[in-house]
């Protein structure tokens, strides 16, 4: 508690950079995102055409609404490892109603989404399940559930044409290399940011994933806001499925899986704790564009599928290693 | 003069920017009980940290006997015959005290006999860290680290936690250290332990040592004016306050009967609106209960608490706030956002309703929470972590919470536990303000002192009972004789083993 707090006087370049950093890491990630998209370019040079960035653009927007998620549950220092199954089964299911119309297929998967959520959120919040067990059961009663839906005349054996609508908004190009889910994305941006930061919920959120006891002696019951946690989680989860089925252009049972440990790492390297408190969708938004950068360059090199996954996660741990450094967080 | 055990020469540590310590430095002689004081926030665990290894200094030099030294662990400090009890306990919890002793390599033969002499014998090896009261813990770490027969024993606000009578076992610790020729840095916001048992002190003040003396000559009010520099003329005389005539106001909260199996039995007495009540009891004695009931944290067993007469039924804290309790629980840990801001840490008790979950009137919040800022002057430098502040700045957000959110009944639980001596006058002045302005006040305090200078009566508590209700000014040894159960009048209840329970 001695680590004093007096005014920063007299301080170097260097100091007045690394304070920078330390306040501002999206700043720090910005500027990785930039030289890693650069080495990419030099090895792809389509990437510095429109069509190079917009097909970066179209993959990072569905990973960083599943990494929005994560985001939000690791905020209260939980995890939605079920959030891929979740976005596959609210692809299902909307596709399945497609002929109700949009307003039908898109509340159905929604539906979907959410009810997950708040089975999730009273397992964590009530039964105080932990939540890595918690969504690793459900994603496996899901993995089930859909099995059991797509064989035969299941529940899930209709239609498997997705909504023009999901189609084109998930797939299509507003102009030139903006392709149109990056409004879906920052629709969600625009929420979420302003939903953590300038609302009680949001608060709340950060302040059970702080400290819970801080938080029940300050009146604020755990329980509601984990619950509320989980919805909303299920409910992102059931837009990203969407937008992934949306590029695609076909709904699959296992489609968003190879999804879900990129959607964790874009938040970790985002900045997001994954013991709660701190972090935020900005900088999950930059993990995520990270992340599809570098998977774009491994898909380059002329290498075998294990040496690509290799060094992929030989990079992340690099990059979440540098988050700390650069933002001090261990300084004390 | 004898050849210093240690010297630390223009020690300095930054974190990044923020500077812990500029320049200190620190000589303590053999056979000396050497006081190292200061406000928070002025270095000295940071220093402590340095001085066992833990942390590295930026720049700065430390000899042991003339010799330069440099520890890159704690373990390598122990071995040059440096051993510490820090401000928290460090023996892990969900392992048995057998486990934690022999993770940190310690002679069990040793701590045993070092128990044996602090006349704590016969603990049980095998029970969970975890399981056993917090003085306990502080004694177990302070036998542990006698174990390894240190040449210099460094107690970093060792008795902060302790009630008195363990306390005393720390000095008789320190003087059988000092007389077989061993040294101890001790540091302590209780100025009249300093006085008592040490034979120098140094005063660090933002991270310099500004003064070294003789203690007993120079009195607590020479400490005060080094440890505050130009600061001292803000700690006015100590007056007490002068109670009002509150016999014809209904009381605020009324306490009927309330039990918890064998911590609390039969609790009665009541708070007025403009009253500070304070609670004596020595460490364990139903107290922690006691306001954790009282606040919602946990249930009475029997009885009934009345909140303006009408009875107060609280499963959750929620249940109790809504009825206008406040707690500010002694541990800051269990209050404090650590990682976020100043303002959220204010702040929180503005959404803890369902309905408020929605936008943040920022306006009115920052207006609500400049106003706390203000009121208990919290340093706002390092505003955006609140771990980032000094214990006192810490507790201020703890308190200030309330302000923010308002209440009629202001629970303290032991609320200037290692502060400083000017936060500590900050703070009675704003219960003093607090009651003045129609607050009912509870507070606990370990700092028997402290009860003359805030409170208007108290209540004591032993064995979870209330044995004897007095006027706040009583004395010291009125207070500490019915905390000890000695009831003039009475038969002597004997002084039990299991104090700490």
């Amino acid at each position: 508690m001695t680590a004093a707090t007096m005014a920063p006087t007299g301080e170097s370049r260097g100091q007045r950079t690394a304070r920078i950093m330390a306040e501002k890491p999206v700043i720090a990630l910005l500027v990785v995102l930039a030289i890693l998209y650069v080495i990419t370019g030099v090895q792809d040079p389509t990437l510095f055409a429109p069509q190079g960035i917009r097909s970066v653009l179209l993959l990072a927007c569905p990973l960083a609404i599943l990494a929005a998620v994560q985001t939000v549950c690791m905020l209260t220092g939980g995890i939605d490892l079920s959030a891929a199954m979740i976005a596959n089964f609210a692809a299902y299911v909307s596709a399945n109603n497609a002929g109700l119309g949009p307003i039908a297929s898109l509340g159905f998967a929604f539906l979907v989404g959410g009810a997950i959520g708040l089975i999730n959120g009273i397992g964590v919040g009530v039964f105080r399940v932990n939540p890595l067990i918690m969504t690793l059961g459900m994603s496996s009663v899901l993995v089930g559930v859909i099995t059991v839906g797509i064989v035969g005349d299941g529940f899930l054996s209709g239609s498997t044409t997705i909504l023009s609508l999901v189609k084109s908004v998930g797939g299509g190009t507003l102009f030139g290399p903006i392709p149109l889910n990056s409004i879906v994305l920052a629709l969600v941006a625009a929420i979420l940011i302003l939903g953590l930061g300038r609302t009680g919920l949001g608060r709340s959120i950060y302040a059970t994933g702080d400290n819970e006891s801080a938080g029940r002696l300050a009146g604020v019951r755990s329980w509601q806001v984990l619950i509320a946690v989980y919805v909303i989680a299920g409910l992102l989860a059931a837009l990203a499925g969407l937008m992934f089925s949306g590029i695609s252009g076909s709904v699959g049972p296992d489609q968003t899986n190879s999804y879900l440990l990129p959607s964790v790492a874009a938040a970790v390297i985002g900045g997001t704790s994954i013991l709660g408190g701190t972090g935020g969708f900005g900088g999950t938004i930059v993990g995520a564009l990270i992340l599809t950068v570098l998977n774009r360059l491994l898909l380059g090199l002329e290498t075998s599928d294990a040496v690509r996954q290799i060094i992929y996660g030989a990079i992340v741990l690099a990059l979440a290693w540098f988050y700390v450094r650069v933002t001090g967080q261990r300084a004390d | 003069m004898a050849q210093p055990l240690l010297t630390a020469t223009a020690i300095a540590k930054s974190y990044g920017p923020v500077v812990a310590i500029r320049s200190a430095d620190l000589s303590v002689a053999p056979g000396e009980a050497h006081a190292l004081l200061g406000a928070n926030g002025a270095g000295k665990s940071t220093f402590v940290k340095i001085l066992t290894g833990v942390i590295q200094a930026s720049s700065g030099s430390l000899a042991l006997d003339g010799a330069p030294v440099r520890f890159s662990s704690p373990e390598r400090a122990r071995r040059a015959g440096i051993a510490s009890v820090y401000q928290d306990p460090s023996l892990l919890p969900d392992l048995t005290l057998r486990q934690n002793l022999v993770l940190t390599r310690t002679p069990i033969d040793r701590f045993t006999a070092a128990l044996d002499e602090m006349g704590m014998a016969g603990l049980d090896l095998r029970e969970n860290a975890g399981d056993l009261p917090l003085p306990f813990l502080r004694m177990i770490d302070l036998a542990r680290a006698l174990a390894h027969e240190p040449r210099l024993l460094v107690l970093d606000e060792i008795t902060a936690a302790l009630p008195t009578d363990l306390a005393q076992r720390v000095f008789e610790v320190m003087q059988r250290q000092t007389a077989a020729g061993g040294s101890v840095l001790f540091i302590s916001h209780r100025l009249e332990e300093v006085v008592t048992h040490c034979d120098k002190c140094t005063v660090f003040r933002d991270g310099r040592d500004v003064a070294s003396f003789v203690p007993r000559e120079g009195g607590e009010a020479r400490i005060v004016q080094s440890m505050l520099g130009e600061a001292a003329e803000l700690v006015r005389e100590e007056v007490r306050r002068s109670p009002r005539d509150l016999s014809a106001v209904a009381p605020r909260i009324e306490v009927r009967g309330v039990g918890a199996g064998r911590q609390l039995d039969d609790v009665t007495f009541d708070v007025k609106p403009g009253e500070v009540v304070g609670v004596v009891a020595l460490e364990g004695q139903g107290q922690d209960v006691l306001f954790e009931a009282l606040a919602g944290d946990r249930r009475f067993e029997s009885g009934e608490v009345l909140v303006d007469g009408r009875p107060l039924s609280a499963s959750h804290p929620a249940h109790a706030i809504a009825r206008g309790i406040a707690l500010v629980p002694s541990d800051r840990a269990l209050a404090l956002l650590p990682q976020r801001s100043i303002e959220e840490n204010l702040g929180l008790t503005l959404y803890r309703r369902l309905r408020s979950w929605g936008p943040i009137p920022m306006r009115s919040v920052r207006a609500k929470t400049h106003d706390a800022i203000t009121r208990m002057s919290i340093d706002t430098r390092a505003a955006a972590q609140a771990k980032r502040l000094s214990g006192g700045n810490q507790q201020k957000l703890t308190i200030g919470r309330w302000l923010t959110a308002g209440f009629s009944t202001l629970l303290l639980f032991d609320p200037t536990r290692g502060i400083d001596i000017g936060t500590k006058h900050q703070i009675y002045d704003l219960i003093a303000e607090l009651a003045e302005s129609g607050a009912a006040i509870l507070m606990y305090t370990s700092e028997l002192r402290e009860v003359a200078l805030v409170a208007d009566r108290v209540v004591v508590l032993y064995r979870g009972r209330i044995v004897a209700e007095l006027p706040a000014d009583a004395g010291d040894e009125a207070l500490l004789s019915a905390a000890h159960g000695l009831i003039p009048g009475t038969p002597a209840v004997p002084d039990s083993q299991e104090a700490g329970r």
